[in-house]
């Protein structure tokens, strides 16, 4: 992973405390992500890993704290906002739209580029069918680069996981965004399906020079992909820094292999 | 010939999008317009373009208005009744309020006011969901029912709700026979036909749908529920509306309120349940079964008793038919949820492969 | 005052009757999270029983009891809406385990209809009496505090009464018992309720009697009140907006909201009636219960759902 250019503090979160009635989810969580960085956030179930990505893009409001997007506060980010801002993400239980066949869904991913009127929309003229068309193009790029060609037009619902995930993943590309999140991408994948998973994700790192923060299990993926790493345990954050550094981290080991060691 | 889909390359991604990809579909549906328009007014008498076609066209349009909401965008509705009454009694207001007023743009206005009532009454969609939604749509139905009957200006002071319009005027073509009324529907229809899917198959309709499949996952790409819902009932009640008021002036011509009850916000929902929720081809389906089997019933059961030597009455026909109704929808719900046009989908599927199993 | 009183009072009354047929509603939605729209057509059709049993009964037999006749057509009521939800839970719910709750809802419209179809092919579509005794006269109360006091009608009174206590019984039985028990694990969640042995199709069949019982008592009050014909299905859609107000999942919910439009609907349409035209009734109800959601989506005993990604 040597060799790679990191850019500024890209996104910045400070502080952030989230509470579900007595729950607490997150507590005091800091930590900042590099423009161009693949950013892991690791830890044990119910550490509060998937609250933080929910945090991030504005799914849950957290009662305290405040994320800084390349130098904007937002102090009650929601959905709209973070996509607006370049955030996409994909979800631990895919959440595809399964009435829909691949191409639609991903298409969805363009709408907030697409401005055509509901008129203009309603007899296809002008700009809707103009709009139509390039971002079709656009979409056309990302079934290559995912080589999901061949189930353009099937229905989500009839797609295998692995693939459904895929399908998540272009959804996510498609709004060009400048962090990607993803929640558990290779969650029950075999080896063959994590490695491709594994490489579309360091191309997009590569290639559109995305900045990525992913949350997983398998901790040898992690640590192949990652060039930073967060550890949360109990919604408390034990843990910062390079692979290397988080492995040797006494609290992370304690955490994740018990105390026996 | 065969249905075939084997050798046509497209070539270009305009030629993947058109309206209908597959030649055969495309000269299809120009063939059924084609026939609609010119070959019907030869064979059809007056009692079936009344007893059938009209209402049958009338219906589709007001089907298309339900399954936009409730088929593409998932909000169910049970006020898609008073959503017709908005559309009729204001069509009616601005045609004869205003002296001059084009009764097409009477019809068309009519449409805009009942969309900017459904999304007054759409409104609580943004924080219920479902069931509670249903009720809060049923809140629309019995009030409009109850606004038409006592607020006396909406009505031009009739008693009771009841008004009536003269024969419509379209350009100095005047609509009066069932053949014009067929015309008039028709043409409507066609139109709003193709806006409606033209709407879905775009950004509009991907909108809906992904509120429809996942709205948790619709926000987080950026689309606002607020707006993909209120388009939805303001798209769902300018449709509901323009059939409200086709219904009221070209349908009956003079009508009172319970013309747009709340069975009539069942009957739509069921139509689309049965037709088929979530395509539009389902709609008319929907129309078409709904209009047909009270007539099929009528005629079929007094036979029927004949047969086994029982007298059949009018109330035990109309019994009959809720029964036939209830029963049709449990079993498409269970047996097929996305109704006949999904059936006509498989059925083409097999044809495409035929003789061939595989 | 006094008439302020009665009307209140009146309401309190009508309320309690909504109490019972919401009380159906919730039951069946805590236990399946189905939303019965049915429960309307099973009140008229558990009315109709009731009505044309009490007038069959006798001819059948040759004899001229009242008494018997009505303890006769109600035991066969009984029997009769023990098979009807048999029935819906073998022919339509067991098919659709697991479905959304728009698609369910859609399933008991369908039902509705079958159930208005079929009782009113079977049992007939005029206007029948139901007679159990209610005595008419209404009398007057508190003459000792207003003057003049205030009027009661007897019928509404004993009818409430008759609410008010099957909806004490019916707590009771769903705290105490050990079907209740397992109802409540089953409103809690269908999956592990499963999962320690609990049979689900034996327990909605349970909540879909109980709720046919609610219905044919509901149907009874009102059918002796108004007699057995197809206006009594629309009663339960003035229920609704009480299962909103309390909340789907609670019965308290139930009885309060029940209280709450009972009252509101029948102030409403003495006080504010006659500015607007009057028959503001049907709707009143429906825009408190609106204007209720949009505060509280949840009711005002619901349980708060959140959404988990």
């Amino acid at each position: 992973m040597s060799g790679r250019k990191f850019g500024e503090v890209i996104l910045d979160l400070k502080n952030i405390s989230l509470s579900f009635g007595g729950v607490k989810a997150l507590q005091d969580i800091s930590f900042d992500v590099l423009e161009h960085e693949v950013r892991a956030i690791i830890g044990p179930n119910g550490a509060g890993k998937s609250s933080m990505l929910n945090v991030i893009n504005g799914v849950y409001r957290p009662q305290q704290g405040e994320i800084i997007l390349r130098g904007e506060h937002f102090a009650n980010m929601n959905s709209y906002m973070a996509a607006k801002a370049g955030l996409a993400r994909t979800f631990q239980n895919i959440a595809l739209f399964k009435g829909m066949s691949v191409l639609d869904n991903i298409m969805t991913g363009r709408n907030l580029k697409m401005k055509a009127n509901m008129l203009q929309q309603a007899f296809w003229f002008g700009p809707a069918q103009r709009e139509e068309l390039e971002h079709r193009l656009k979409v056309e790029e990302i079934i290559d680069f995912l080589e999901i060609q061949h189930i353009r037009k099937t229905p989500v619902g009839r797609l295998p996981y692995g693939l459904q995930k895929r399908v998540d993943l272009a959804r996510a590309l498609a709004m060009e965004p400048q962090i990607l999140l993803l929640d558990e991408p290779m969650a029950g994948m075999n080896v063959e399906e994590k490695q491709d998973m594994c490489r579309f994700i360091l191309d997009v790192n590569d290639q559109f020079g995305t900045t990525v923060v992913l949350i997983e299990h398998d901790m040898g993926v992690v640590m192949d992909i990652s060039d930073r790493v967060v550890v949360l345990d109990y919604g408390k954050k034990i843990g910062d820094g390079t692979p290397d550094e988080v492995r040797a981290n006494p609290d992370v080991i304690s955490a994740y292999l018990g105390a026996s060691h | 010939m065969f249905y075939r889909e084997n050798g046509q390359f497209k070539t270009s991604y305009q030629a993947d999008q058109q309206l209908f990809s597959i030649p055969q579909d495309r000269w299809a549906i120009l063939a059924i317009i084609a026939f609609a328009f010119f070959g019907v007014p030869l064979l059809v008498d007056e009692y079936l373009f009344r007893a059938i076609l009209i209402p049958f066209l009338i219906l589709s349009l007001a089907a298309l208005g339900v399954n936009i909401l409730v088929g593409y965008c998932g909000q169910i509705t049970l006020g898609a009744g008073a959503s017709m009454a908005v559309g009729a009694y204001a069509a009616y207001n601005f045609l004869i309020r205003i002296s001059g007023m084009p009764a097409l743009g009477a019809i068309l206005l009519g449409g805009l006011v009942a969309a900017a009532a459904g999304i007054v009454f759409g409104a609580p969609s943004l924080r219920v969901r479902g069931l509670y939604l249903a009720v809060a749509t049923l809140a629309a139905q019995f009030f409009w029912d109850w606004a038409f009957l006592r607020i006396k200006w909406f009505t031009n002071n009739a008693s009771s709700g009841s008004v009536s319009v003269a024969d419509i005027n379209l350009m100095g073509w005047t609509i009066s026979s069932p053949v014009d009324k067929y015309y008039f529907c028709l043409g409507v229809l066609v139109v709003f036909s193709l806006m409606a899917k033209n709407l879905v198959r775009g950004n509009m309709g991907r909108q809906w749908m992904a509120i429809r499949d996942m709205d948790v996952a619709a926000t987080v790409i950026g689309i606002r529920p607020m707006y993909a819902k209120l388009t939805a009932f303001a798209v769902s009640s300018f449709y509901l509306g323009v059939a409200g008021a086709l219904w009221g002036m070209i349908n009956l011509g003079s009508w009172e309120p319970a013309a747009f009850s709340i069975d009539r916000s069942f009957s739509l929902l069921f139509m689309v349940i049965i037709g088929g929720m979530g395509a539009i081809s389902g709609s008319f389906f929907g129309a078409a079964f709904i209009v047909i089997l009270p007539i099929f019933l009528n005629q079929m059961l007094p036979l029927l008793g004949g047969l086994l030597g029982l007298e059949v009455s009018i109330a035990l026909v109309s019994h009959v038919e809720i029964m036939v109704f209830g029963a049709l929808i449990i079993f498409f719900l269970i047996v097929e949820p996305h109704g006949i046009a999904r059936l006509w989908a498989t059925g083409r599927e097999k044809m495409r492969l035929w003789p061939f199993p595989h | 005052m006094a008439f302020f009183l009665e009307t209140l009072l009146g309401g309190l009354m009508s309320g309690m009757l909504y109490s019972l047929v919401a009380l159906g509603f919730v039951l069946i939605y805590k236990a399946s999270g189905v939303f019965n729209f049915a429960q309307g057509a099973m009140v008229l059709f558990a009315a109709l029983s009731m009505a044309r049993f009490s007038e069959w009964i006798p001819q059948w037999l040759g004899m001229d009891n009242l008494f018997i006749a009505n303890v006769l057509a109600f035991a066969v009521s009984v029997a009769i809406m023990f098979v009807v939800a048999w029935l819906i839970e073998r022919l339509v719910l067991r098919h659709l385990v697991n479905q959304e709750g728009a698609t369910l809802l859609m399933a008991t419209l369908g039902i509705a209809y079958f159930l208005d179809g079929v009782g009113q092919t079977i049992f007939g579509s005029d206007i029948y009496k139901i007679d159990v005794g209610m005595p008419k006269d209404p009398v007057m109360m508190l003459e000792s505090v207003f003057e003049g006091g205030i009027l009661i009608n007897k019928e509404d009174f004993i009818a409430a009464l008759i609410s008010a206590l099957l909806v004490v019984a019916l707590t009771i039985f769903f705290q105490k018992t050990s079907t209740g028990r397992a109802l409540r694990a089953v409103a809690d969640d269908h999956q592990a309720a499963q999962s320690i042995g609990i049979p689900l199709g034996r327990i909605w069949v349970i909540v879909w009697c109980v709720a046919g019982i609610t219905a044919l008592v509901a149907g009874i009050i009102w059918g002796s009140k108004l007699g057995a014909q197809f206006s009594l299905s629309t009663v339960a859609l003035r229920a609704l907006p009480v299962v909103i107000l309390g909340g789907l999942t609670s019965v308290p919910g139930a009885i309060l909201g029940g209280l709450i439009i009972g009252v509101g609907e029948k102030l409403s349409e003495v006080f504010l009636g006659p500015y607007v035209g009057g028959g503001i009734e049907i709707w009143f109800a429906y825009m408190l219960a609106l204007v209720f959601l949009l505060f509280r989506p949840q009711g005002l005993f619901g349980e708060k759902i959140i959404d988990r990604v």
